[in-house]
């Protein structure tokens, strides 16, 4: 489903963030990403949503090479992959069911089907007593559900989540990977990256590990050593 | 689908200038005093016009003919004058016409009224005030007259005249170019302005834009509600500039019309008011739109 093929990426001389990284993903498989800060995590998931261009190498979502999509297609695959930040990222003059609402509006649904969606999903997440409540007036984690809703909501064939525990507490950073492993039960491939090893070891799923741009190691019943 | 979509830039652009209230006031604060300097260079454009044109009509120059001058060789000579290019207006004195103005002035002076009792004839020749169209014209005019060596002729008073007329036609030229410049230079500093303060609330949604993109969204989707926005900012802007116009213009005619020669300038603003104020509109709206497009196209390269 996802194949990263010998990709690299060099910011300079001295600033290699990836070398020749290889592995696919199948659907509906649950992958951890892991490594410390600077392994190179983020920079795997930016080239998987196009918004950087590996310096040599290829992405592929199925058979299609995602850096040869121009700026006006890249949108229909990105709504293909749900994506969820370590920072939220979540428009701060929207509500809650507005952010929600905006991914579904973006992808082109009718009214119908919003009215119908986006408080279903904020009622996944938890969320359906603060759905009109700004960002500012959120919890971390609450903010993070509403990033994990915004991502699942126009039900993608990936999510992927960068970090998305890095700015919460252990309890909050339960919740979300729970969330995420009952998404991945709906049969939705998750690509997790993460520097939390309670994290890695206690979901013993697939983990693939990377150290300073080079993928180390890559084993189907992972924990995170390093 | 584009009816459901235009629905929601609308609705989009209308809350985000809602909810940053603060900000789209700010906005349309600096636009209007951006147009209000573009309104302003217009009407000082107007005056500076209708000054120009009334010190020029005020330039001409007279022929004074001999008193024992016959009229029809006046006259002939009048028709011949008029058909010179650059004459745009000609005008016959009278003799009697000339003695009546002569006696009309000095009517308080009662030795020039007394000496003229004492003539049995009435002492001043006729004369032809001619108008050009430009001040530089007067020169040829006054050569034509002069070349033509006419026995009636006095004297042409534009030799006496010539130096203020010469001057006279340099400052208008001048005049008119530099504020041309002027509202050159003005209009391109308002623009700026207007341009910076745009994009500097565009600026604060930098990080939405990208994320908008992130999530799904096609390039225009994310950029129609700043457009529409920029589009708001005009008309808003436009129409509070018009309202601030107004009462100063009513207020400040009644003292302009001392200092700028009888022109009215609430008059003019007020039989012009639709023209003006659809440049003012479309100016506002131009601004609007193509800050908001050069300031969120940096943002929309994710």
């Amino acid at each position: 489903m996802i194949y990263f093929d010998n990709v690299s990426k060099i910011y300079a001389k001295d600033a290699i963030a990836l070398e020749g990284v290889t592995f696919s993903i199948e659907p509906n498989e649950f992958v951890s990403l892991v490594g410390k800060s600077g392994a190179g995590k983020s920079t795997l998931i930016k080239l998987l949503l196009a918004e950087e261009k590996p310096t040599s190498g290829h992405v592929y979502l199925e058979s299609l090479d995602v850096h040869t999509l121009s700026r006006d297609e890249l949108p229909f695959i990105r709504r293909r992959i749900g994506t969820v930040f370590q920072d939220f990222r979540l428009l701060a003059s929207k509500t809650a069911y507005e952010n929600v609402a905006f991914a579904m509006e973006a992808a082109g649904r009718t009214d119908e089907e919003i009215e119908a969606d986006v408080p279903q999903v904020l009622a996944l997440v938890g969320l359906q007593e603060k759905a009109h409540q700004f960002p500012f007036q959120l919890s971390g984690g609450e903010k993070q559900r509403v990033g994990i809703a915004r991502a699942i909501v126009n039900r993608p064939d990936i999510v992927v989540a960068d970090e998305p525990t890095g700015n919460l507490d252990p309890q909050n950073s339960w919740d979300i990977i729970k969330l995420l492993g009952k998404i991945n039960e709906l049969s939705t491939t998750v690509m997790l990256a993460t520097h939390d090893k309670m994290i890695i070891d206690a979901i013993g799923r697939r983990v693939v590990t990377l150290e300073n741009g080079r993928m180390i190691r890559d084993e189907k019943r992972g924990k995170y050593i390093l | 689908m584009f009816t459901t979509t235009f629905n929601r830039i609308i609705k989009h652009s209308l809350i985000a200038f809602w909810r940053n209230i603060w900000v789209s006031l700010a906005t349309v604060l600096v636009m209007v005093l951006s147009l209000f300097i573009v309104g302003s260079l217009i009407l000082s454009h107007a005056i500076l016009v209708a000054i120009l044109q009334g010190i020029q009509e005020k330039v001409d120059i007279t022929v004074y003919f001999i008193p024992e001058a016959p009229e029809e060789e006046i006259f002939g000579l009048r028709d011949t004058i008029t058909k010179l290019d650059e004459v745009k207006k000609i005008e016959y004195v009278s003799r009697e016409q000339a003695l009546t103005a002569f006696q009309d002035r000095y009517r308080e002076n009662a030795l020039i009224v007394r000496s003229l009792e004492e003539l049995d004839d009435n002492p001043l020749g006729a004369s032809l005030n001619i108008t050009s169209f430009h001040p530089s014209q007067y020169e040829s005019i006054a050569r034509f007259l002069e070349a033509g060596k006419f026995s009636i002729v006095d004297k042409i008073n534009y030799r006496q005249n010539q130096k203020v007329i010469d001057r006279l036609s340099f400052i208008l030229d001048a005049s008119r170019n530099v504020g041309v410049g002027i509202s050159l230079v003005l209009a391109g500093i308002a623009f700026l302005v207007a341009f910076n303060t745009i994009r500097m609330a565009i600026f604060t949604a930098r990080e939405e834009i990208g994320v908008m993109r992130l999530v799904g969204a096609s390039n225009w989707y994310v950029r129609a509600p700043f457009l529409v926005s920029g589009v708001l900012y005009g008309v808003i802007a436009s129409i509070l500039t018009l309202f601030v116009f107004w009462p100063l213009l009513l207020w400040l005619a009644p003292k302009g019309r001392l200092y700028l020669g009888g022109i009215d300038i609430a008059q003019y603003f007020l039989a012009n008011v639709f023209q003006f104020f659809l440049i003012l509109f479309a100016v506002g709206i131009l601004v609007g739109v193509v800050s908001s497009l050069i300031a969120t196209r940096r943002y929309l390269k994710v």
